[in-house]
């Protein structure tokens, strides 16, 4: 079998699983984190671009559930676990979470970046799922793209070397 | 208020807003560099977050980006994207130093980059004023915060309240640019949040209060 590869793109706020030759990609993280988990063995990988930490601040009602960390990192695993990958052998990689400004003001968007990662953190302990390795804080915008063969994840940043984590 | 429900009167109302605002901002734009700028007719969009980074060429594109936050009754963010290369032009033009250019190394000048921040603070000022003037509601912008990044990373930053309420942004887009052999080009964006809509349109007399 022989089947061309293809980038799946993961937008803000989405949520996608990718299984060989595919990779999965998402772009532009700034203050979103993005968080891969995967199965090294049975090669499915997944990848969901958090935007907010805490789904119980949403003024909505019908919230999309993949925009916050306290949702999605569930709705991961169970997709993970619906494609075949198995449970205790799950990892995760993370990346984003940046401070891109520093806002004076009182208002929740100071710290978004450092909130969101401490959310997907507490979520992954939860679930009892280890972070191999992570490229977070700072105040610069990530490209990220995990291929589920290598399990390696490539980080990208304006005028820096690509590097995998 | 939701996004989808706008009347074309309302989306006349709000197109209105960035001609005046952007019109303003043109002019001292025009004053401050001694070119002409063109603006072209707002559009009003109303767009998911992953169709707001493709008005300006992806969540990956390289821009430069001025931020304001705006408190008080009409809270909301403006933002004035430039690209690389318009960026470095504007300020060649303004230090009258032909050689500049923001990727050659990490300690730009310190100069240009405080003129771009000024010169977006000025063009950003009277966008502002001319809205806040027209409409009568108080606004307060907060300093600009400039940053050269991945769109994505730098516009997700201005959408964290609007995310709270809704998955789409309303965006008033205008962009002004200078004659035809200089690629000057900038887009304002403002994104205003869906409670400061009704305030907006209170304000102007023409909420239908459905």
């Amino acid at each position: 079998m022989c089947k061309d590869k293809t980038v799946v793109k993961v937008g803000i706020a989405d949520l996608k699983i990718v299984t060989p030759p595919d990779v999965i990609r998402t772009s532009g993280l700034g203050s979103c984190v993005g968080v891969v988990i995967y199965d090294s063995i049975k090669k499915v990988a997944g990848l969901a671009h958090v935007l907010l930490p805490d789904s119980k601040s949403t003024k909505q009602e019908n919230f999309n559930r993949h925009k916050y960390a306290d949702t999605a990192v569930s709705i991961l695993i169970n997709e993970l676990l619906v494609n075949g990958g198995r449970r205790f052998a799950l990892k995760a990689k993370l990346a984003g979470g940046a401070q891109m400004f520093q806002f004076t003001s009182s208002s929740d968007s100071i710290r978004i970046g450092a909130r969101n990662i401490e959310a997907v953190r507490n979520q992954l302990n939860e679930f009892h799922i280890p972070i191999v390795s992570s490229d977070v804080g700072g105040n610069v915008g990530r490209t990220i793209e995990f291929d589920p063969i290598t399990c390696q994840l490539k980080v990208r940043k304006i005028n820096q070397e690509e590097i995998y984590i | 208020m939701d996004y989808m429900k706008l009347s074309s009167m309302q989306l006349d109302v709000l197109r209105e807003i960035g001609n005046i605002g952007a019109g303003n901002a043109a002019t001292s734009m025009s004053k401050l560099i001694d070119r002409q700028i063109d603006m072209q007719v707002p559009s009003v969009r109303i767009v998911s977050f992953d169709e707001m980074m493709d008005l300006i060429g992806g969540p990956e594109e390289l821009i430069v980006a001025m931020l304001f936050r705006i408190k008080g009754d009409a809270a909301s963010t403006v933002y004035f994207i430039l690209s690389i290369e318009e960026a470095e032009n504007l300020i060649q033009k303004i230090t009258q130093d032909n050689n500049f250019s923001l990727s050659a190394d990490e300690n730009t000048n310190e100069i240009a980059i405080s003129a771009l921040q000024e010169l977006g603070n000025i063009v950003t000022g009277s966008y502002l004023s001319a809205l806040s003037d027209f409409t009568g509601v108080n606004m307060q912008p907060s300093v600009p915060y400039l940053s050269i990044d991945m769109a994505g990373a730098i516009l997700t930053a201005g959408l964290l309240e609007i995310s709270q309420v809704s998955d789409y942004a309303i965006i008033i887009d205008t962009s002004i640019s200078s004659g035809l052999n200089e690629r000057i080009h900038g887009h304002f964006f403002l994104a205003p949040e869906p409670k400061s809509l009704d305030k907006l349109f209170d304000a102007l007399g023409i909420n239908d209060h459905v």
